[in-house]
């Protein structure tokens, strides 16, 4: 500020010297110049790019999303037929890689946090199992473990007739994981009501435990109470109004089974993979945030009469997700970027559907592979804005 | 993996660099000493490395039989292996010079790729193979089957109308690589594979047990196979329409690798226009005059170069069909006269 004053504060050099040395409007030029350069950059290429698409005869432009796919998709979490257009393809591929992200993500969430609290276990045994793994799948290249799974692990099993009959009518065969499929009836919906009114007589509940703790110091076994609503409300419910929930069994009809839920072992490879590998990263993280919180604080708060269990969920891990949160978002990220992966074991997911068969089909690579690019960086950046905002609110307001 | 970024480059090539498609590939061709082919990543008899690491097959040999025009040497070409995926992205882009990879000519790619297909070096349709111990005699008993298929591919497409046309179900496992995919039918994910009878006959031979596996009799599609080039440069594209014409002109007119340099001094006109002894067929096209002579001289005609890599004389054993010629043997191979 001293030299901006200095300046200003002497009309006598003219005003051209004094722009030329003034901080703030050199950094506005030469930000507006770089604003410029970039914005004619990219101009540059587009147009660049649409004139020689143009000059090569390759169709360009976004129309066939509207056009008829003509080609069947494995695995869809919406209705989708040959008849139905490219636009809808890419959404059933995109639904793919969303699943098997989000799966992942909480899968390799409560295996990293277990494995990392057992990397600290006093335990010999735990802490050497948790090293071991975390030491062996995090060497490993991620695109080396999804295909031990597919091939070493899921190929190998028996075919269909002779696979592996496990209870509950499923089965685990080299077709995948076959489930009965829950078939709702009508008078389900009262037992859903049930479990909504459950939740929110546990949160109620728990709520309620915790002002009368602060205002009268008495403990409420919240926990137990808590469960007791949670399954009975529902299970009584359901009981009184007729159980109206019956199962489709899987059934072997000519090559496969009919009926039931089949999940491919395409996907199982790829959750198996991305969890298991993704895990040893938040073990890590999860261990490093631990240790990062000095041992003066559990002593102080063993000193102040808290017990262990307390200790580790007031002092410990508010102090410790601070420093976990950030890292974990770019394992978040990695994890659903790695999901592309899956055009190697053959899981239809956004990039096998849509840049692999509808670019093809298309033939139409800039504007796929532009929207593929623009997918993942939209998913990552929501990813990021969600974490972002939640370490805001689990963060430690300082004073 | 470096392939796996091939789309990418050649949408940030299509991009950045100006005029590509506009120059002569010819000119380039020479320039650099040799021409950049395009072929199958390994499919025995068509495009595939033998013991030695050199490439073999019916469509490198057609790389070489340009190569041979161009240069008169059968080594002035290098390969690149390419899935189905990437195979028209690097013809676009120009990194190669041709595409000799068992590409079926449809009108989307004809038209919309800003590729011109050269003509039908293979005719083939597609086909399904399956374990025996299935006891399937038929393509249409199997409703409610997986079967393992390539992507980027007219197989995918055909698929899927073939079973919607006649109400049958199935479960499409869908692979990048045909590598993977034949991997995957070994292992019995799939109960059936599907591509090319042509590629069936040759993923037959790498599956752990041949003996096991048969091809279904239903051919469900026509799938004309030939080389691509980029469109608009049409002294490139005569050359190699021109290389496949020769070879089916010499099956025709009975030049052999053996009897080629008799043939020469031959007092059939056909047979001296082709080879080069009257005329100037070859200046006409930017090459030497004896083009169609060392290209029969180094590969042999279009019987030779079939029988060699697919035929009788291979482990294939396909017989010529539909690629017998019209004029001879009842197939529908037929090449226009030069002169």
């Amino acid at each position: 500020m001293a030299v901006h004053e200095g300046v200003t504060g002497h009309p006598a050099r003219g005003s051209r010297a004094s722009l030329i040395y003034d901080p703030k409007v050199r950094g506005i030029v030469f930000q507006a110049v770089l604003a410029v350069v970039l914005i004619g950059f990219f101009a540059w290429i587009a147009t660049n790019t649409i004139e020689n698409l143009r000059r090569a005869n390759i169709a360009s432009g976004f129309g066939f999303f509207s056009e008829r796919a003509g080609f069947d998709v494995s695995q869809s979490l919406i209705p989708y037929t040959l008849e139905m257009s490219y636009g809808r393809a890419f959404l059933v591929g995109l639904l793919n890689t969303l699943l098997v992200a989000a799966l992942g993500i909480v899968l390799s969430s409560i295996i990293g946090f277990l494995v990392g609290i057992g990397r600290l276990s006093k335990n010999w045994l735990i802490g050497r199992m948790a090293t071991v793994y975390v030491e062996t799948l995090r060497n490993i290249p991620v695109l080396l473990q999804l295909l031990f799974w597919y091939k070493a692990v899921l190929s190998v099993l028996p075919g269909p007739r002779q696979g592996y009959t496990l209870p509950f009518a499923s089965s685990l065969s080299n077709r995948g994981l076959i489930v009965p499929r829950p078939v709702f009836e009508t008078g389900f919906g009262v037992t859903v009501i049930a479990v909504v009114v459950a939740v929110v007589a546990v949160i109620g509940l728990a709520q309620w435990a915790r002002r009368r703790q602060m205002a009268t110091g008495q403990r409420l076994h919240a926990l137990r109470y808590g469960l007791a609503i949670l399954i009975g409300v529902p299970l009584l419910t359901f009981l009184i109004s007729g159980s109206p929930l019956s199962f489709e069994y899987p059934e072997l009809k000519g090559f496969n089974f009919v009926g039931g839920i089949a999940i491919k072992p395409e996907f199982l490879a790829l959750l198996a993979g991305l969890t298991f590998y993704t895990a040893t990263y938040i073990a890590e993280i999860v261990r490093a945030g631990i240790l990062a919180i000095s041992h003066g604080q559990t002593e102080a708060a063993y000193a102040v009469g808290l017990r262990p269990g307390t200790t580790l969920r007031l002092i410990i891990i508010p102090q410790a997700m601070r420093v976990i949160i950030p890292p974990l978002t770019s394992q978040y990220l990695n994890l659903t970027k790695n999901s592309s992966l899956a055009v190697a074991i053959g899981y239809p997911d956004l990039v096998s559907v849509f840049s692999g068969t509808v670019l093809n089909q298309t033939g139409q690579a800039v504007e796929v592979i532009f929207i593929t690019m623009l997918v993942y960086l939209s998913i990552s950046l929501a990813t990021s804005a969600f974490m972002n905002w939640f370490n805001r609110r689990v963060a430690l307001v300082e004073r | 993996m470096i392939t796996k970024l091939l789309p990418i480059a050649a949408v940030a090539a299509i991009g950045l660099l100006a005029g590509t498609a506009s120059a002569a590939t010819l000119d380039d061709v020479k320039a650099k000493g040799f021409v950049q082919c395009g072929v199958n990543t390994g499919l025995l008899g068509f495009g595939a490395t033998d013991d030695a690491g050199e490439w073999r097959g019916f469509d490198v040999d057609y790389c070489r039989a340009v190569a041979v025009a161009v240069f008169n040497d059968r080594r002035a070409v290098k390969f690149t292996p390419l899935t189905a995926k990437e195979r028209f992205t690097a013809l676009q882009s120009g990194e190669i010079d041709m595409l000799s990879r068992n590409t079926t000519w449809t009108m989307s790619r004809d038209t919309s790729l800003g590729l011109t297909f050269v003509g039908t070096s293979y005719y083939d349709g597609q086909g399904f193979l399956v374990r025996k111990d299935l006891g399937v005699a038929s393509a249409l008993e199997l409703s409610g089957a997986s079967v393992c298929v390539q992507t980027g591919t007219t197989t995918e497409l055909n698929l899927a109308d073939y079973f919607k046309r006649n109400n049958m179900t199935y479960n499409p496992v869908v692979f990048e690589k045909f590598e993977e995919a034949t991997a995957a039918y070994d292992s019995g994910r799939c109960d059936a594979y599907t591509t090319d009878a042509s590629g069936l006959y040759s993923i037959r031979l790498t599956l752990t047990n041949p003996a096991d596996h048969v091809v279904l009799p239903e051919i469900i599609s026509k799938e004309p196979l030939g080389p691509v080039v980029r469109q608009g440069d049409d002294q490139w594209f005569n050359i190699v329409k021109w290389v496949h014409f020769a070879l089916l002109n010499a099956e025709e007119l009975g030049v052999t690798q053996r009897n080629v340099d008799d043939m020469r001094n031959s007092d059939n006109q056909e047979i001296r226009r082709l080879l080069g002894t009257d005329g100037t067929f070859g200046e006409a096209i930017g090459l030497s005059n004896d083009w169609a002579y060392n290209v029969i001289k180094a590969l042999g005609n279009y019987s030779e170069v079939f029988e060699r890599n697919i035929g009788i004389d291979s482990p294939l054993h396909i017989s010529r069909g539909l690629n017998g010629l019209w004029t001879s043997k009842g197939g529908i191979q037929y090449a226009p006269p030069i002169r």
